[in-house]
C-alpha cells in the first residue's frame, strides 16, 4: 500500500516541479512566466504547460545519430532515470502507527543499511550520464560526460563523509530510526552541565530548547551535504556537464523526444529525492517540532482538560495525517530552497568545482567527523 | 523453489553472462566496462542473498560504481578505436584460461551429484556494518592502520609521478 501512495506522490511531483521551476524563475526575473498553454482559454496559472510538454516530447522523432553506439545510446536515459525513481524506496514519509492489532509503517523498504542504499543508487546513477555522452558520437557530449563522471565521483566521496557525523549522532544508518530520533527536543546548553558540572538556571533549561534535528546538531554537515548532493544532481550552479554556453547541452545534446525527456525528468525526480533525504536526515523527517508522536496520540486519543478524547484509532489516523502533511511541507520547503539557489547562483568554473570539493569540503568534512566523534564520546549522548 | 533460490540463479546467470560479454567485447572498451558493471551488481545481489549487506553495498559502490567509472574515464580520454588494438598473441594466458575452464567444468558433475552440508544459522547482526566495524576497529586495528598507510603512500606516489610530467 505504501508503494501505491509513494507512486502517486512521485507521479504528481515531477510534472508539477517543472511548473514550479518555470514560475519561480519568472518571479525571480520579474516576468509573468509560463501562462500560454491553454485549453479553450483556461490556463490555470500555467499548470497546463507540463501536459503540453509531455505531448510535445512523445510526438517528437526519436533520433539516433550516425556513428553512435545504438544500444548504449538507447538505454542510457533509462539508466539515468531508474536509480532516481527507486531511491525513494527507503525514505520514510511517516512514522509507525498501530491500528488495533495492525501496524502500518509509512516506508516502502526499510533495510538496516538504509543510507548505504542511497549511496549505492547514487553510484549507479553516474552511468546514465557517462554512457549517454560517449554513445552519442559527439565531442560536446563526450566532454560533458567526462566532466560529469569526474564531478560525480568527487562529490560522492565528500557526500559520504559529510553525513558520517549524522550517523555518529543518531547511531544508526536506518532512515526510519534517524527520523524517529529527531522526534524529540534537546536543551541547547545542556552540554555545559556535562562538561563543567553544576546546574543551569531553570529558565535556560526550560526555554533554550530546540527540536533534536540534524540541522541543529550538525549544521556544518547540513551545509556540506546540501552542496554535495546538489552537485551530484548536476543542476546549476553545478551544471558543468551540460553548460549550454560551452557544450551546447552537454551529454544529452544528441537526444530528442521522450529520451531527452527522461534525462530532464530524472533531474527533477532527483530534486524531490534530495528534498526527502535532507528532510529525513536534517529536518526531522515527519516529526512535528516540539510535539512528539506519543504526545499527539495521547492528547487526541485521551483528551485533555475539558475536551473528551476521540479514541486510539482516530488518534493514530490523525497523527498519521499530521505527520504526512508535515513531511510534505518540509519537502516542498527544501524543493523551494533548491529552486531559489538554482536561479540565484551563477555557474562555477570547472576548476572551482573541483577545488571546492577536494580542497574545501573534504578537509572540512574530516574535521566535522573528528569533532562530532569527540563530542559524542564526551557527552555520552 | 524458494524465491531466494530463484534470485540466486538469476544473479548467478547474469554474472556469468555479463562476464562473458565483457571478455567477448574486449575491443569495444565501453561496452566491456558496462558488462563489468552488470557483473559487479549481480555479485552484489548474491551478497545480499547471503545476508552480507555491507559487503553487497561496498561491492556495488566501490567496484560497480567508482572503479568502473574511473575505467570509463580513462577509456574516454584515450578515445580508443577498435583498430587501435594489436592482434592478441597471449598464448600463455590462453593456456591458463583453458586449464581453468577444464578444472571448473570437471567440478560440475561432482557438485550436481553431491550432498551439501547443512548450513548453521548466522549469528545476529552478521554481515551488518556494526559487527564489521567493531571487528575492524578493535581486533584488526593494526592491520587497518597498516593498509591506510600503504594507501597514503600510493596516493603520494601517484601525485609525484603526475607532477613530474606537468613540471
Amino acid at each position: 500500500m505504501t508503494a501505491v501512495i509513494l507512486g502517486v506522490v512521485v507521479g504528481a511531483f515531477a510534472p508539477v516541479i517543472t511548473w514550479i521551476e518555470r514560475k519561480q524563475s519568472a518571479v525571480m526575473q520579474d516576468r509573468i512566466g509560463a501562462n500560454r498553454a491553454d485549453i479553450g482559454g483556461i490556463t490555470i496559472l500555467g499548470l497546463l504547460h507540463p501536459l503540453a510538454d509531455v505531448i510535445k516530447l512523445l510526438s517528437k522523432e526519436d533520433v539516433v545519430p550516425t556513428g553512435a553506439n545504438r544500444v548504449l545510446h538507447l538505454i542510457a536515459p533509462v539508466i539515468a532515470a531508474v536509480p532516481a525513481i527507486i531511491a525513494y524506496g527507503v525514505i520514510p514519509f511517516g512514522s509507525t502507527y498501530v491500528f488495533g492489532g495492525e501496524t502500518i509503517s509509512l516506508v516502502v523498504a526499510n533495510p538496516d543499511w538504509g543510507f548505504l542504499y542511497i549511496f549505492v543508487i547514487g553510484s549507479i546513477a553516474t552511468y546514465g550520464t557517462v554512457i549517454a555522452g560517449w554513445a552519442s558520437n559527439n565531442n560536446w557530449s563526450l566532454l560533458g560526460s567526462l566532466r560529469a563522471s569526474a564531478q560525480m565521483i568527487s562529490y560522492e566521496v565528500t557526500m559520504g563523509l559529510s553525513v558520517v557525523g549524522c550517523f555518529l549522532v543518531y547511531e544508526t544508518l536506518k532512515l526510519t530510526d534517524m527520523a524517529m530520533a529527531q522526534d524529540t527536543t534537546f536543551r541547547v546548553f545542556g552540554f555545559v552541565e556535562v562538561l563543567f558540572g553544576g546546574e543551569l538556571p531553570w529558565w535556560v533549561s526550560q526555554f533554550a530548547v530546540l527540536p533534536q534535528w540534524g540541522i541543529f546538531l550538525q549544521p556544518l554537515g547540513f551545509l556540506m551535504f546540501l552542496t554535495c548532493i546538489m552537485a551530484e544532481n548536476k543542476r546549476p550552479p553545478f551544471d558543468l556537464p551540460e553548460s549550454e554556453s560551452e557544450l551546447v547541452a552537454g551529454y544529452f545534446t544528441e537526444y530528442s523526444g521522450m529520451r531527452f525527456g527522461l534525462f530532464f525528468m530524472s533531474e527533477f525526480i532527483e530534486v524531490v529525492v534530495i528534498a526527502g533525504l535532507i528532510t529525513t536526515v536534517f529536518l526531522g523527517g515527519w516529526a512535528v517540532p516540539f510535539l512528539s508522536q506519543e504526545w499527539i496520540v495521547d492528547r487526541v486519543g485521551n483528551g485533555f482538560g475539558a475536551f473528551a478524547g476521540f479514541g486510539d484509532g482516530f488518534a493514530n489516523g490523525f497523527c498519521m495525517l499530521v505527520h504526512f502533511a508535515t513531511f510534505l511541507v518540509k519537502v516542498v520547503a527544501v524543493i523551494w530552497l533548491q529552486m531559489a539557489l538554482r536561479w540565484t547562483l551563477p555557474r562555477f568554473r570547472y576548476d572551482q568545482v573541483m577545488d571546492l570539493c577536494w580542497k574545501v569540503m573534504l578537509p572540512l568534512s574530516l574535521v566535522n567527523i573528528f569533532v562530532t566523534a569527540a563530542l559524542v564520546l564526551l557527552l555520552g549522548e | 523453489m524458494e524465491i531466494s533460490a530463484v534470485l540466486f540463479y538469476v544473479f548467478a546467470g547474469l554474472a556469468v553472462i555479463s562476464a562473458l560479454a565483457m571478455v567477448l567485447n574486449v575491443r569495444n572498451t565501453v561496452a566491456a566496462a558496462m558488462s563489468l558493471v552488470v557483473t559487479m551488481v549481480s555479485i552484489g545481489g548474491i551478497f545480499v542473498l547471503l545476508d552480507a549487506y555491507l559487503v553487497a553495498a561496498l561491492q556495488i559502490m566501490v567496484y560497480g560504481g567508482a572503479i568502473v567509472v574511473l575505467f570509463l574515464f580513462v577509456v574516454m580520454l584515450l578515445n580508443l578505436r577498435t583498430d587501435d588494438f594489436p592482434p592478441v598473441g597471449l598464448r600463455l594466458a590462453k593456456l591458463g584460461g583453458g586449464l581453468l575452464v577444464v578444472v571448473v567444468v570437471s567440478a560440475i558433475p561432482r557438485l550436481l551429484g553431491g550432498v551439501f552440508p547443512e548450513i548453521p544459522a548466522a549469528p545476529t547482526g552478521y554481515g551488518g556494518y556494526r559487527a564489521l566495524g567493531i571487528a575492524l576497529y578493535t581486533d584488526y586495528v593494526l592491520l587497518v592502520e597498516m593498509v591506510s598507510l600503504l594507501l597514503l603512500a600510493a596516493i603520494v606516489g601517484a601525485l609525484i609521478l603526475a607532477k613530474r610530467k606537468i613540471d
